[in-house]
C-alpha cells in the first residue's frame, strides 16, 4: 500500500468512526432508557425514540430569552463541536489515525471541560435563578472531577510513557495482562465515577427529573428550545457515548484495529458497539438501584474517586 | 548596530521624555503624550527582548554611577524573555492608558461605598460616581505625579532583567518598588482602602527587598565579587550551607514579589486598588520578575542545587496555586479575583520551576528542560491573558464604577467588544483550549506525568511528590475554570444587576486597542506556541544543570516534545473547533428550515415579574464551592434580626452578612505585626531625642565596624 | 438485592397496548398534528386550578401499567422543551396569566390539550368567583379530553392522536 492510500484509508476510518458515534449516540441513550423501562416493568418508547425526538426538535422554532446574548446561541454549537472533535480524534476503531497526536488524553479532558463551560456560561446568560443554579452546580462537580480524571490518565500513561490515546490503547493491547493490574483496576474505578459525574447520571444527577431544585445539568438547559435543544441533547448523548467509548478502549482495548484496512475496521466497529452497549446497559441497570444523592454528598464521592486515582498512580509505581 | 543596545536606549530615552512630559505637559495633553511615550518604552523593551531571544548578546558597564561602584548591564536570552514579556505588556498598557486616564470615566470612590456596604466588606464595595469631565476634575490616575511616574516604573521594570551586578539589581529593584508604590497610591484620595493597600505593599515589598539584599550580599561576600560573572565563577566554591542560605533568602525575597503564599497578602490588596493599567503592569509583568530573580540566582548564578531546593519551591508553588485559586473562586471583587488568580498562576510557574529543580538535581535534563520551558512559557502566557483581563476589568470599572461582580451583568449587549475580548482572556485563564493558558499547562502536566517513566526507576520522593503535584495542578485547573466562568458569566452576561451596569457604554478606541493588542498576543501564543521552541531552547542554555537543547520540536502545526512521547496540536484543535462549530451551526440552520429565532420573555415558571435581583450572583455561584472547602476557607457569616421595640415577635429587619476572609492573612500576620509593635514599644526608650545619645550610638557603631573589619581582614 | 428479586418476580406490568387510534383521533381536535410532532410529543403539565383528580390520572397514565412513554410521550420540566401543554382544571384568576405565559414560552408548532371536564367547560366550578373560564377562553385548545377525571386510557388515547403511534 502506498502512503497516500494509507492516509485515505485512515481518513475513511475517521469518517466511519464519526458516523458510527454520531449515529449511535442517540440509540445508546434510547437503549439505556429502554433498559430502565424494562427493569421497571414498563414497555418503553423504543431504542429509536431519541432520534425521533431530535428530528422533531430540529424542525421546531428556537427561542432566545430576553436579555441573553450571543453566548446563549453559540453555546450549544461549541458544546457539540468540542464533543465531535473528541469523537474524531479518539482511537475508537483504529490506533492508526491521521488525527492521532492532535489531542492527547489531557486535551480530550480539556475539550470535555470546554463543553461543560460553554453550557454553564449559557445557563448564566439566561439570567434565571435556575440557569445560574445549574451552572454553579455543574461547574462545582466538573471542577472536582477534573483531578480524578487527570490522575486516572496519569496512572495509565505512566506505564506507557505517553499520554497519546493511541499509544495508551496500543500499550494495553501489547501487554494484555495489564488489564487486571491493580493500577488499571483502580484507575478504572476512578474513571467510572467521573463518567457518572460528568454525564449527569444517578446518583450525582437525575437525567429524568422534573423538579428544578434538584437539577444539575437539566437546570442549565431549561431555556433551550427547538433546534438549539436538539443540539444540546445530541451533544449530551454524544458525551456519554464518547466517555463510555474511551473507558471501553482504554481499559478493555480488545478488538481495536491496529491498521486502517476495511476488514479489521469492521470488526473493530462491531466490537466497539458491543462494548459501549454493554457498558451503557450496565450503567442504566445500576441506576435502577440508586437514588439521587444530596448535592453536598457528591464531593465526598468525587474525593473518594480522587483517592482511587492517587492509589492507581502509586500502584503503577510501587507494584510495577 | 546592536539591537539590544538600541532597544534599551529607547527605553531610557522614552522614560526620561515620558517623565518630563508627565510632569510638565498640560492636563489635557497628558494622557495622550505619556501614554504614547510609555508605549515607546515598551516597544524598546520588545525590540531588546526579541533581539536577545534571537541570539544577540550585549553588556555594558557604566563606571561611577552608583555609590558602591559601576552599574553593570548585560542581556542574555533569559533576560530577553522577560524583556520581551514586560515590553509587550507595557505596549498594551500604554496604549490603553491613553483612554483610561482620559476624561469621561467613572471611578470607584468611597462616597457611596457606604451605600453598598451590604456587599462583602472583604471585597471593598466599589461605589460609583459620575465624574464630570467639564468641571476640570482631574482624574487621580491622570494626575501629574501618576503620569510622570508611569514611564519611570516601566523603564525600571525593563532594566531589572538587564542588571548584571548585585548593586545594579538592587538599586533598580528598589526604584521599581518605589515607583510602583507611588502608582498604587494614585487614587488614595478616592478610597480609604488604597492607603491600606499601599501600606501593605510598601511593607511587604521592602521586607522582600531586605531578604534579597541579605541573600545577595552573603553570596557576593562568599564569592568574592558582586558582578554576576564573579558570582557565577565563585558559586562552585561556596560551602553547602552558604549556598542553601543564599537560596532560601532569595527565594523568600523574590517570592514575596511574585506573590507566593504566604507572602501574597499585599497582592490581592494592591493590585485591585491601583489604576487598572498599573494593575495590569504589576500583575502581568512585575510579579514575573520574582520568577526571573529565582531562576537567575537559583539556576544560573548558583548553578542549581540539591533536590530539596526543588521540593521546597514545588511545595510552595503547589500551596500558592491551590490557595490562590480557592480564594479567587470565592472572590466577588473582579480585580481582587484577578489578583488571587495571579497568585495561582505564579504557583503553577513555581511548580514547574521546582519540579525542574528536582529533576535537574537528579540529572534528568530532558524533564528539567521541559518543565522549565513550561514555567517560562506559562509566565509569558499568563502575562498575555492577565494583561487582557485587568485591562478588561478596567474598562468595566471605567464604564460603571463597579468592581463588585454581584452588581455587574448585562455588559455583553452594552460593551460588546470588551465582552468578546474578555471572553477570550477568560478562556485562556481557565486553561481551556483554544486559549494560550492551556498550552503551558499541558506542557507542565506532560513534564509531571513523565516523571515516573524517565531513564531509570524514579526515586520514592519523586514517586510521591509528582502525583500530588499532578493532583494539585488538576484541581487548580478545575477551580480556575469555576473562577472564570463566574467572572465572565456573572460579570458580563445576563441582565444588569444594578443601575450603573445598566447604563454602561463601550470604552474609547484606545482602550479597546490596548485590549485587542493583548488579545492578539494571546491568540498568537495559543495557535503557534511552536514558534517559541527555539527561543525557549536559548533561554534554557543559560542554566547549566538544565539541558541544552530544545524541549519542543519545531514540527509545523504539532507541539512535539523532544525525548518524550507526547504531542498535541493547539492549532488543529482550534481549527477543529471552528470547523465543528460552523458545521453544527449550518446544520442546525438547514434543519430549522429557516424558522427565525424568537426572542421571548425569560421563562419564570409562570411568574411574570422576574427581575435582576432574582439572578444568580457571584456569591451564590460560589456558594457550593465555599461549602465544599469550608474547612480551608472558613467563611464568616452572621445574621442580625432586629425586632420592633413593641414586640420581639415582629421583625423589623433581617441583615445577613457573608464574607470569606483571607485566612492565612488573618492567622499569620496579626501575631507578627503584634510582635513588631511590641518590639517597637520596648525599644522606644533607646531613641529619646537626646542628640548626645545619638552621637554616642554613632561612635559605638563606628568602632564596632572598625573592629569587625580589622578582625576579618 | 431485594430490588433485584422484586424486578425478577414482578416482570412486566404494562398492559398490552390497545390498537393505535390513528392520526388526529383526539376528540375536538381541529387540526391533524403537523409532521414534526409525529412519533414524539413532549408535554408540559399546567395545573390551572384543578382539584388534583386529573393529576392523579395523569400520574397513573405515565406509570408502569398504562406506560404512556411507549407511545413517544414524555413529561418535561420546561415549556421550552414541550410540544404540547397538558392543562387541567378551570382556569382560576391567579393562574390565567401564568397559563398565558406558559403558552407564550412554548416553541411553535405547539398544541394545547385540555384535560378533564373542568378544563373543557369549568365543570362544577362554572360561575365560581375565582374562575376566569375554561382553558379555551384563555389559550387556543387543540384537543379536549372529557371525564371527571378522565380515565388514563381515555387520556392516553387522546394523546396518541398527537403522536400518531
Amino acid at each position: 500500500m502506498t502512503g497516500s492510500a494509507v492516509t485515505v484509508g485512515a481518513l475513511a476510518a475517521v469518517t466511519a468512526q464519526l458516523v458510527l458515534v454520531v449515529g449511535g449516540a442517540p440509540l445508546l441513550a434510547g437503549l439505556m432508557r429502554q433498559v430502565r423501562a424494562r427493569l421497571e416493568g414498563r414497555v418503553g418508547a423504543g431504542v429509536g425514540q431519541p432520534w425521533r425526538d431530535l428530528r422533531k426538535q430540529l424542525g421546531k422554532e428556537a427561542i432566545r430569552p430576553d436579555g441573553s446574548s450571543w453566548v446563549f446561541t453559540a453555546a450549544p454549537r461549541v458544546l457539540l463541536a468540542s464533543t465531535l472533535l473528541i469523537a474524531a480524534v479518539a482511537p475508537f476503531l483504529s490506533t492508526v489515525s491521521p488525527l492521532d497526536g492532535v489531542a492527547d488524553l489531557f486535551a480530550v479532558v480539556a475539550l470535555l471541560l470546554l463543553g461543560t463551560v460553554a453550557l454553564a456560561v449559557a445557563g448564566l446568560d439566561t439570567g434565571t435563578a435556575f440557569g445560574g443554579m445549574g451552572a454553579s452546580r455543574e461547574i462545582t462537580v466538573a471542577a472536582l472531577a477534573e483531578p480524578t480524571i487527570l490522575l486516572a490518565g496519569f496512572a495509565l500513561s505512566a506505564r506507557v510513557g505517553s499520554s497519546n490515546l493511541a499509544a495508551l490503547v496500543e500499550g494495553m493491547l501489547t501487554a494484555p495482562g495489564q488489564v487486571l493490574s491493580p493500577a488499571s483496576l483502580l484507575a478504572a474505578v476512578a474513571f467510572a465515577v467521573v463518567v457518572v459525574a460528568e454525564t449527569g447520571r444517578l446518583p450525582v444527577d437525575n437525567p429524568a427529573t422534573h423538579l428544578e431544585l434538584t437539577m444539575i445539568h437539566e437546570a442549565m438547559v431549561l431555556e433551550y428550545a427547538g433546534r438549539d435543544l436538539a443540539l444540546v441533547e445530541l451533544a449530551s448523548a454524544l458525551r456519554l457515548t464518547v466517555l463510555l467509548g474511551l473507558g471501553a478502549n482504554l481499559f478493555l482495548p480488545w478488538g481495536v484495529a491496529t491498521t486502517a484496512s476495511p476488514l479489521p475496521l469492521l470488526g473493530a466497529a462491531m466490537l466497539f458497539a458491543v462494548k459501549v452497549v454493554a457498558f451503557g446497559a450496565a450503567l442504566a441497570a445500576f441506576e435502577v438501584f440508586m437514588a439521587k444523592w444530596r448535592l453536598f454528598r457528591v464531593p465526598e464521592l468525587l474525593a473518594g474517586s480522587f483517592l482511587f486515582g492517587l492509589l492507581a498512580v502509586s500502584a503503577s509505581f510501587f507494584l510495577a | 548596530m546592536n539591537l539590544i543596545a538600541a532597544g534599551l536606549g529607547v527605553v531610557v530615552a522614552g522614560a526620561a521624555a515620558g517623565a518630563a512630559t508627565g510632569a510638565l505637559a498640560p492636563a489635557r495633553a497628558r494622557p495622550l503624550a505619556t501614554g504614547l511615550l510609555t508605549t515607546t518604552v515598551g516597544l524598546g523593551g520588545v525590540l531588546a527582548g526579541a533581539a536577545a531571544l534571537a541570539g544577540q548578546a550585549w553588556s555594558m558597564t557604566v563606571p561611577g554611577i552608583l555609590p558602591l561602584g559601576a552599574a553593570t548591564l548585560a542581556v542574555d536570552p533569559l533576560s530577553g524573555a522577560f524583556l520581551l514579556l514586560i515590553g509587550a505588556v507595557t505596549v498594551a498598557a500604554g496604549v490603553y492608558s491613553v483612554g483610561y486616564t482620559g476624561p469621561g470615566g467613572r471611578h470607584a470612590t468611597d462616597d457611596d461605598a457606604a451605600a453598598g456596604a451590604a456587599a462583602a466588606p472583604g471585597a471593598e464595595p466599589a461605589g460609583q460616581r459620575a465624574v464630570d469631565a467639564g468641571t476640570g476634575h482631574v482624574e487621580a490616575a491622570a494626575s501629574r505625579t501618576a503620569q510622570a511616574v508611569l514611564p519611570l516604573f516601566v523603564a525600571t521594570m525593563l532594566l531589572v532583567p538587564a542588571a548584571a551586578s548585585v548593586s545594579t539589581l538592587l538599586v533598580l529593584w528598589e526604584l521599581m518598588a518605589l515607583t510602583s508604590l507611588v502608582l498604587v497610591l494614585a487614587e488614595h484620595r478616592l478610597r480609604r482602602s488604597v492607603r491600606d493597600a499601599g501600606l501593605w505593599y510598601g511593607a511587604m515589598t521592602h521586607a522582600g527587598a531586605v531578604a534579597i539584599l541579605l541573600g545577595l550580599v552573603v553570596f557576593a561576600a562568599a564569592a568574592g565579587g558582586e558582578s554576576f560573572a564573579a558570582l557565577r565563577a565563585g558559586a562552585a566554591d561556596l560551602s553547602r550551607g552558604t549556598r542553601s542560605l543564599v537560596f532560601v533568602l532569595i527565594f523568600a525575597g523574590f517570592g514575596s514579589k511574585a506573590g507566593m503564599v504566604p507572602l501574597h497578602v499585599w497582592l490581592p490588596r494592591a493590585h485591585p486598588e491601583a489604576p487598572s493599567h498599573v494593575s495590569a503592569l504589576m500583575s502581568a509583568a512585575m510579579v514575573n520578575l520574582g520568577l526571573y530573580g529565582l531562576i537567575r540566582v537559583g539556576f544560573d548564578l548558583l548553578g542549581g542545587g540539591p533536590r530539596w531546593w526543588g521540593l521546597l519551591v514545588l511545595a510552595v508553588g503547589g500551596l500558592s496555586a491551590l490557595y490562590g485559586v480557592l480564594q479567587a473562586s470565592v472572590a466577588t471583587d473582579l480585580k481582587r479575583l484577578l489578583g488571587y488568580s495571579t497568585t495561582e498562576n505564579v504557583g503553577l510557574m513555581l511548580i514547574g520551576v521546582g519540579a525542574a529543580g528536582v529533576f535537574a538535581a537528579e540529572g534528568n535534563r530532558a524533564l528539567a528542560g521541559l518543565l522549565m520551558a513550561a514555567a517560562v512559557l506559562h509566565a509569558v502566557n499568563h502575562a498575555a491573558f492577565k494583561t487582557l483581563l485587568f485591562l478588561g476589568a478596567g474598562s468595566v470599572l471605567r464604564a460603571t464604577g463597579l468592581r463588585d461582580l454581584d452588581r455587574l451583568g448585562g455588559l455583553a449587549a452594552r460593551m460588546p467588544i470588551t465582552t468578546a475580548l474578555v471572553a477570550f482572556g477568560a478562556l485562556a485563564a481557565a486553561a481551556l483550549p483554544p486559549g494560550n493558558g492551556f498550552v503551558s499547562e499541558w506542557l507542565l502536566l506532560q513534564g509531571l506525568i513523565h516523571s515516573l517513566t524517565g531513564t531509570g526507576p524514579p526515586t520514592v520522593v519523586v514517586a510521591v511528590s509528582m502525583p500530588l503535584a499532578v493532583g494539585v495542578v488538576a484541581l487548580t485547573a478545575g477551580l480556575g475554570v469555576a473562577t472564570f466562568v463566574k467572572a465572565f458569566g456573572v460579570g458580563f452576561l445576563a441582565r444588569p444587576r444594578s443601575a450603573p451596569a445598566a447604563v454602561a457604554v463601550e470604552s474609547p478606541p484606545s482602550m479597546r486597542a490596548g485590549m485587542a493588542l493583548a488579545a492578539a498576543a494571546c491568540l498568537g501564543l495559543a495557535l503557534a506556541p511552536v514558534a517559541a521552541a527555539a527561543p525557549l531552547a536559548r533561554v534554557l542554555q543559560v542554566m547549566p544543570t538544565v539541558r541544552d537543547g530544545a524541549p519542543l520540536a519545531d514540527s509545523g502545526v504539532r507541539l512535539q516534545l523532544v525525548g518524550i512521547a507526547g504531542s498535541m496540536s493547539p492549532l488543529l484543535i482550534a481549527i477543529g473547533l471552528l470547523v465543528g462549530t460552523a458545521a453544527t451551526a449550518a446544520l442546525a440552520r438547514w434543519a430549522g428550515r429557516g424558522l427565525p429565532r424568537r426572542v421571548a420573555p425569560v421563562w419564570g415558571c409562570g411568574g411574570t415579574r422576574l427581575d435582576s435581583r432574582m439572578e444568580y450572583t457571584a456569591t451564590s455561584f460560589a456558594e457550593p464551592l465555599t461549602r465544599v472547602f469550608d474547612d480551608v476557607l472558613r467563611p464568616e457569616q452572621d445574621v442580625v434580626v432586629t425586632p420592633y421595640t413593641e414586640s420581639r415577635y415582629l421583625i423589623e429587619s433581617v441583615r445577613f452578612r457573608h464574607r470569606v476572609p483571607d485566612r492565612l492573612e488573618a492567622r499569620l500576620y496579626p501575631p507578627l505585626l503584634g510582635a513588631a509593635a511590641r518590639w517597637g514599644r520596648w525599644s522606644r526608650p533607646v531613641a529619646n531625642g537626646s542628640v548626645h545619645r545619638y552621637l554616642a550610638y554613632g561612635f559605638v557603631g563606628m568602632l564596632a565596624v572598625l573592629v569587625v573589619v580589622r578582625l576579618s581582614g | 438485592m431485594s430490588v433485584l428479586g422484586k424486578i425478577v418476580r414482578t416482570g412486566r406490568v404494562a398492559e398490552p397496548a390497545p390498537p393505535a387510534p390513528g392520526v388526529g383521533a383526539g376528540r375536538g381536535c381541529d387540526s391533524s398534528p403537523a409532521a414534526p410532532l409525529a412519533s414524539s410529543v413532549q408535554l408540559r403539565h399546567v395545573d390551572a386550578g384543578s382539584c388534583n383528580g386529573c393529576e392523579l390520572e395523569i400520574a397513573s397514565a405515565f406509570g408502569p401499567v398504562y406506560d404512556a412513554e411507549r407511545y413517544g410521550l414524555r413529561l418535561v420540566a420546561s415549556p421550552r422543551h414541550a410540544d404540547a401543554l397538558l392543562v387541567t382544571g378551570p382556569v382560576t384568576r391567579n393562574m390565567a396569566d401564568p397559563l398565558r405565559a406558559t403558552y407564550e414560552a412554548t416553541p411553535r408548532p405547539k398544541r394545547v390539550v385540555a384535560v378533564g371536564d373542568c378544563a373543557r367547560n369549568c365543570g362544577v366550578f362554572a360561575g365560581g368567583y375565582g374562575v376566569e373560564g375554561a382553558v379555551s377562553d384563555v389559550v387556543p385548545v387543540d384537543v379536549e379530553v372529557p371525564g371527571c377525571p378522565p380515565a388514563p386510557h381515555v387520556l392516553i388515547a387522546a394523546l396518541r392522536g398527537l403522536t400518531g403511534r
